[in-house]
């Protein structure tokens, strides 16, 4: 035993590794039972104080409108129209501008921070401009974009755009930096040249990390919606939100983030199930 | 027998810092050598300048008689750090040389069969390597390098990390394909019983700069068993190189001053 003394300390995760696959296994077993239940519940009380709240007239009507009154939104919507048009052509026109401003950003900037984690002077050029305009509110630079581009499509999507691209150069970025450098090693002294390391090694090493920053960065851009749609808009979830405010149609506004949360979750729950089918190796 | 690797009069620094100094070994083509020294004594940059990632301030290294540039499929590196793609199952990282380098796929794939054989991985072919245990990922590397033929293998520190039970189960396996494949071989371990149960030649280093202390051939028969480590020319060769280690142990704890008063 007392040779044993001179062996360097282990890192401590790296001890016992039999057991390395057992806590996945755990979690994607027993997750649905408890805490779908403790979601639901949530869910429920939630709904509970909002009707109760409402049905006992704790706050005026105009500020929280009763789930009736949102359940008839929704039916006006729908049926009769906001302004003209139903609620699944304002949703189809706010969800065709955040997927085509959201799309062209990943196209673009996935690849740009791709080539900025790999290059030192591609970041030099990049990093700055995008950590720069990264925190600014989006309206501030909206009325340039507006200025620029006309109070057309093309403002509203560039808008989103722009809002899209942060999180995706960022998350490329980290994801090529997690990469160990002895894994390229091990590749190039297997006989891998660097294209076979970029499409065979940097690329499925990334693919995690980029796709958990795309779906920040669909989340952001849903952030801008209401923003984009300020303007000169005459339909669209976010101006129906905005035009709905104006008139102090609570229910109306209630119907809009209801359905672009709606929406929203169920995009991502798209991505998640791309992401479960592509990585395999990662959910096992 | 002729010389695998040969290194002369290597000197290593980064920065002003000496790594190496003067380090001159052979490597025999067909043998397993074995580089033992203290945690930190610049063990894996003995290993760099082989496989090619590094290349020394002076002195030369030689591979079959050519100076190393860089690295190359022939002098293949396993190391201390899990290596595998972990987007890849066992059979595509085993088959990820042969089939970069554009070799016979047929023939690699029939080679990968044998190689899982002899490793105990059959039935594990399809799993992601975070399926695998430690001692499995770390037969993993080792039949990935394996495969591409190369005409020496450098192992830093491929044991590190594991429990004492599946790290002598290691050493077994990677003696069993050394013995059957007659690859030279060259082990890099802070474990003096585990380089002299594993080697033909073991050199001692001291601790940083790192020199040879001694160059310890270790005549025991092969193929080497557990039991043989009970042996009595066994022990006496442990037992001097623990004498040379132990000078070199102490001496990495002299610059702390003590903490009695």
């Amino acid at each position: 035993m007392t040779q044993t003394t001179a062996q360097p300390a282990h890192a401590p995760g790296t001890a016992p590794s039999g057991s390395a696959g057992k806590p996945k296994a755990f979690f994607s077993r027993y997750r649905p039972k408890v805490e779908s239940l403790i979601t639901c519940t949530t869910l429920a009380i939630i709904f509970l104080v909002w009707f109760e709240v409402t049905r006992r007239q704790v706050v005026p009507k105009i500020f929280i409108p009763s789930p009736h009154d949102v359940l008839m939104g929704f039916n006006e919507t729908i049926f009769t129209g906001y302004h003209g048009k139903g609620l699944a052509y304002h949703c189809l026109v706010s969800l065709g501008r955040v997927l085509l401003g959201w799309v062209v950003a990943c196209f673009l900037a996935v690849p740009l921070g791709l080539a900025m984690g790999l290059s030192s002077k591609v970041r030099a050029v990049f990093d700055y401009l995008i950590e720069f305009y990264r925190p600014l509110p989006p309206l501030a630079y909206y009325t340039l974009l507006v200025l620029w581009f006309g109070i057309g499509e093309l403002s509203k999507v560039l808008l989103l755009f722009l809002a899209a691209i942060p999180p995706l150069t960022i998350g490329a970025v980290e994801g090529v930096r997690e990469i160990s450098p002895s894994v390229i090693q091990a590749a190039r002294s297997l006989g891998a040249n660097s294209r076979q390391v970029f499409y065979r090694i940097i690329l499925p090493a990334t693919t995690p990390a980029i796709i958990t920053s795309m779906r920040i960065s669909l989340g952001f851009t849903y952030t801008v919606l209401v923003a984009a749609e300020i303007v000169a808009a005459t339909e669209g979830i976010g101006w129906m939100v905005w035009d709905a405010s104006k008139f102090m149609r609570s229910d109306i506004i209630f119907v809009g983030i209801i359905t672009m949360g709606a929406t929203g979750i169920g995009l991502d729950a798209c991505l998640r199930i791309a992401a479960r089918r592509l990585l395999k190796w990662k959910y096992n | 027998m002729a010389d695998a690797m040969r290194m002369e009069n290597v000197c290593v620094s980064f920065g002003n810092k000496q790594i190496l100094d003067n380090i001159s070994l052979t490597i025999e083509e067909g043998s397993f050598s074995c580089i033992c020294g203290p945690s930190g004594c610049g063990k894996t940059t003995i290993m760099s300048i082989l496989a090619g990632y590094i290349m020394p301030d002076s002195g030369s290294c030689t591979f079959m008689g050519r100076p190393v540039t860089g690295p190359s499929p022939d002098r293949l590196a396993v190391f201390q750090e899990n290596t595998l793609f972990q987007w890849m199952t066992l059979w595509e990282n085993t088959l990820f040389g042969p089939k970069i380098q554009g070799k016979d796929m047929k023939a690699a794939a029939k080679k990968a069969r044998e190689l899982i054989a002899l490793t105990g991985l059959e039935g594990f072919e399809g799993k992601y390597p975070g399926q695998l245990s430690g001692g499995m990922q770390r037969r993993a590397e080792l039949i990935r390098a394996l495969i591409n033929d190369p005409r020496i293998l450098l192992m830093d520190e491929p044991f590190r990390g594991l429990d004492a039970m599946t790290r002598a189960m290691m050493q077994e396996y990677f003696l069993r394909v050394f013995e059957s494949t007659g690859i030279t071989m060259l082990l890099i371990t802070s474990e003096l019983d585990e380089a002299v149960f594993m080697s033909d030649t073991v050199y001692l280093l001291s601790t940083m700069p790192a020199t040879i202390k001694k160059r310890m051939p270790v005549a025991i028969e092969r193929p080497r068993l557990l039991e043989h480590q009970a042996s009595q020319e066994f022990a006496n060769i442990q037992t001097e190189a623990f004498a040379i280690m132990e000078s070199e142990a102490l001496k990495a704890f002299e610059h702390i001053p003590s903490t009695r008063t």
